[in-house]
């Protein structure tokens, strides 16, 4: 029989929080594994009655939804976390950001709205920001124009198991050109499929159509995440919780 | 201009390589400071990967003794790994600090933390990486004072041409005198120019300055005499020895990572020293006496650091933790604070003692129970005396069936192999003892899911100890024996299938033992190494024996001498050893008896709890052994 732990079962969760926080500067070289360590961390430094599982190893209810990766900067990453007793989600924002190292910031915090559904649903897409220094805006413009009147692009990225070929070109919703001279600036709409596609693969494939070589690593910022719709915009995955929390009170107010 | 940052220049290359996350610093707890608000400039060191370095203990308490001065800075630099390292020399961009990214080549002094001789040849990458020249004779005094600290430092001759000093022992208070003395230098406007600086470092207690002494050799290859070169420097150098453990409370905020490292835990050291004796032991050698943190001190430690870096995991660190005087009481009220928090507690490897077991279900006792770690050392009880580890078959069985008996499913169990005086007997006794182990378990525990794990490596005879002139065994015995222990382990599947081994071959020991008890001219085969491209030579898939021996033939043959004589050749008695003129505190007279009595299988016992055996160090450091019990007792916290 295996050892069991001595003791009542580990308090319930009691509210969900979900927060969007950002990866900026130096920390754009975490991988998901070094932010969930650290993520964990502050939230006990920060003292958040946080709810564990139960067992042996009990460990913190986070769960975490997509991961920007490592090398990849991003003003929109999501997660949430179970409480074990109700917290004002602007307390917990400000002591969990000010326990996160520099560059992983809370920028915002909400109640899971009950009955609202999960947060993994309500995104399905990133936008993504590619700064390509010493790239000229109109350079960029040419390739990407060769990348969008293609149905398949295929780049071969590498893996832990050797290389793979990833379509790059399927999963782009939208895609467009800017910047100034020396530095050109890519925006493109990427929808969450498998295999995930990622900014790097949407470059190497306008080096694959148009011979398009950065002469320096680009820069990748996701600017944010959401549920892609007709229009080609992204909603705000937080916003279903807001309006629940917003008609909830006037229910109490009316009371 | 010094001190500007180089991140502009790396961000780029960093796109490019493996975990880079290790290159960008940020840490929690780390800091930076102005750079033109100090006058003294660290950079301290630790030759190994970050993940390996970022959790050494040294390195954090020196770091933060010398920030909290406010004349002075200190930032950290690890070894690059290669292919960063490749895309700094196309770059042009050289080894920097994580804190802020400057160049090591700026600060005024490197200080470099040697826990193992492994990391030498990352010592020379990183001043090639840093464009500081390899060899302490060519620098000038732009260039940082290259000080070796650290275990290994207790026998610096074999990198006595790359570095400008080296401190014995504990370097609290050795790294602020050495910047009062920069600073002085400094501001007076550096006169004298580098060797003025280095007279006078080598006037500091436990500073030596390997470049004013002068060694000759005799025509056997021995050492004929080391001669100084000025009169104004110590004829032997003594160590340093922090005394009262509560006044030095670091790591007060340890650094937590965000990229994974070895040790994923806080650590807080209850004593330092060890006067168990074992006769293998450099650390406890060289540490002496035992010093003891109080059970107050520890607790604030405990709570303090806990806060800082929001860790799950309390390590109890030491020599042999289990040693302090009030270990019991501090299991239990330690396990007490902490229950239902989620804080885990452990002891490193401990003594094969069935109080261990105690405690252990102590620290334990709101977890998990999976693996226990005991360190026997020696295969026979035989050899056990001959290392002054004694512990009878029958005790270790007992300890290891208790640990079963309450719910502890994994022991691991520690040996050496190598050992003076050890025949195949004494190691295959190694597979009797852990097939005894798995029965008693089985029976006492009821299960067959039990395991025990064999982990074994062979011994490197280390400078100061007893055994410092033994023959050390060759690669080839000690691979002989690890054959004949694992066919011995299978014979019996049923048994066998619950026993692993884990073991290093023993070649990478044989140059552990050359560069331990190497002398200068080993520094040759060292820079020819680092020339051919060694690196990493703690790291397996790295290390190339093939390289070392090719360099060790070459480099050592105009002297006449080869690897086997600085490696499996027994010394005698009055020879000159490398590090005779550097002072650990022991009489080289006790050494002597001990390693005599060792080969009688004489036993020594401990010196806290029985007289005095005049193993030197307190005479001759002015120190004493500082234990409890202080009769104090944690308070519960007040939780928030």
């Amino acid at each position: 029989m295996a050892r069991q732990p001595d003791g009542p079962p580990p308090p319930p969760t009691v509210q969900k929080l979900r927060l969007r926080y950002t990866k900026r500067g130096p920390l754009r070289f975490a991988s998901h594994r070094d932010l969930a360590r650290s993520l964990e961390r502050a939230l006990r430094r920060a003292q958040v009655p946080m709810a564990f599982s139960a067992g042996f190893s009990p460990h913190p209810k986070i769960s975490y939804i997509g991961a920007a990766p490592t090398g990849a900067a991003s003003e929109a990453e999501y997660v949430e976390i179970g409480l074990t007793r109700p917290c004002d989600p602007e307390a917990v924002r400000v002591a969990l950001d000010a326990a996160l190292p520099p560059g992983v910031d809370v920028v915002d915090i909400v109640q899971a709205g009950e009955g609202t559904g999960s947060l993994a649903d309500r995104i399905d897409a990133s936008v993504w920001r590619v700064e390509l220094p010493g790239v000229e805006p109109a350079e960029l413009g040419s390739a990407l124009a060769a990348f969008l009147a293609r149905d398949v692009v295929t780049v071969a990225r590498r893996t832990k198991n050797g290389l793979r070929d990833v379509d790059a070109r399927a999963a782009v919703a939208a895609a467009t050109a800017a910047g100034e001279a020396g530095c050109a600036i890519l925006t493109v709409v990427v929808r969450q499929v498998t295999p995930a596609v990622r900014p790097d693969d949407v470059v190497a494939a306008l080096a694959a159509v148009a011979d398009l070589r950065p002469p320096s690593p680009p820069r990748a910022v996701r600017e944010a995440q959401g549920r892609l719709d007709d229009t080609g915009t992204v909603a705000d995955p937080l916003g279903p919780d807001r309006l629940a929390r917003t008609h909830c009170q006037g229910e109490r107010a009316t009371v | 201009m010094n001190g500007q940052t180089l991140y502009p220049r790396l961000e780029p290359l960093l796109a490019q390589v493996q975990k880079p996350i290790q290159y960008v610093g940020g840490e929690l707890n780390s800091q930076v400071k102005a750079w033109d608000d100090v006058a003294v400039h660290w950079a301290l060191m630790y030759p190994d990967a970050y993940e390996v370095g970022l959790p050494n203990q040294g390195l954090m308490i020196l770091y933060e003794v010398l920030n909290e001065r406010p004349d002075a800075l200190a930032e950290r630099t690890y070894a690059v790994w290669p292919d960063l390292a490749a895309l700094m020399r196309e770059a042009g961009v050289g080894q920097f600090t994580v804190d802020s990214h400057r160049a090591v080549a700026d600060f005024d002094v490197l200080g470099v933390s040697f826990a193992t001789e492994l990391g030498y040849t990352n010592l020379l990458e990183a001043l090639d990486l840093a464009g500081v020249p390899l060899h302490a004779v060519d620098r000038d005094e732009s260039h940082p004072v290259v000080v070796a600290g650290g275990h290994a430092a207790f026998n610096p001759e074999p990198v006595a041409d790359f570095v400008d000093c080296a401190v014995l022992g504990d370097g609290e208070q050795a790294v602020g005198d050495i910047t009062d003395v920069v600073k002085a230098w400094k501001e007076q406007g550096r006169p004298g120019g580098r060797v003025e600086l280095l007279a006078r470092l080598s006037r500091v207690d436990g500073v030596y300055v390997p470049r004013f002494y002068a060694v000759s050799y005799g025509p056997d290859g021995a050492i004929a005499g080391v001669t100084r070169t000025r009169d104004d420097v110590p004829a032997r150098v003594g160590k340093r020895t922090v005394m009262d453990l509560d006044e030095w409370p670091y790591p007060k905020t340890p650094l937590v990572p965000l990229a994974e490292s070895v040790h994923e835990r806080m650590s807080v050291e209850i004593f330092r020293g060890c006067t168990r004796g074992c006769r293998f032991c450099q650390a406890g050698m060289i540490t002496r006496p035992v010093r003891e943190r109080t059970i107050t001190g520890i607790g604030s430690m405990v709570d303090q650091g806990l806060k800082a870096t929001g860790y799950q995991e309390v390590g109890l660190l030491s020599l042999s933790s289990a040693d302090h005087s009030e270990i019991g009481q501090l299991a239990k009220e330690l396990a007490d604070r902490y229950e239902g928090t989620n804080t885990g507690l452990s002891l490193p490897s401990t003594r094969v003692d069935a109080f261990n077991v105690t405690l252990a279900n102590e620290l334990s006792r709101n977890g998990r129970r999976s693996g226990l770690t005991f360190a026997p050392e020696g295969g026979s009880e035989r050899i056990r005396r001959v290392i002054n580890k004694t512990v009878s078959k029958e005790d270790l069985v007992r300890t290891v069936t208790t640990a079963y008996a309450n719910g502890w499913t994994q022991v691991k169990l520690y040996f050496m192999c190598g050992l003076p005086t050890e025949t195949d007997e004494d190691v295959l006794e190694i597979a009797e003892l852990a097939t005894e182990v798995i029965r008693a378990g089985r029976e006492a525990s009821g299960r067959k899911d039990i395991r025990c794990t064999v982990s074994i490596g062979g011994f490197v005879p280390k400078p100061h100890t007893p055994f410092q002139w033994a023959a050390q065994a060759s690669a080839e015995t000690i691979d002989h024996r690890l054959r004949v222990l694992r066919a011995a382990i299978n014979a019996d599947r049923r048994i066998g299938r619950s026993i692993g081994m884990r073991y290093h071959d023993g070649k990478p020991g044989v140059i552990e033992g050359l560069l331990s008890r190497g002398d200068r001219r080993v520094g040759r085969v060292i820079e020819r190494v680092w020339r051919d491209g060694g690196r990493f030579d703690g790291w397996s898939e790295h290390f190339s024996y093939d390289r070392w021996t090719a360099a060790a033939a070459e480099e050592l043959a105009p002297f006449g001498v080869d690897l086997d004589w600085f490696t499996t050749r027994e010394r005698s008695e009055h020879e000159v050893l490398p590090w005779d003129h550097l002072d650990s505190g022991l009489d080289k007279e006790w050494l002597w008896e001990d390693w005599q009595e060792a080969l009688n299988e004489e036993e020594v016992s401990d010196c806290r709890w029985t007289p005095c055996y005049d193993c030197g160090v307190c005479p001759t450091n002015g120190t004493e052994i500082q234990v409890g019990p202080t009769g104090r007792s944690l308070l519960p916290l007040t939780i928030v």
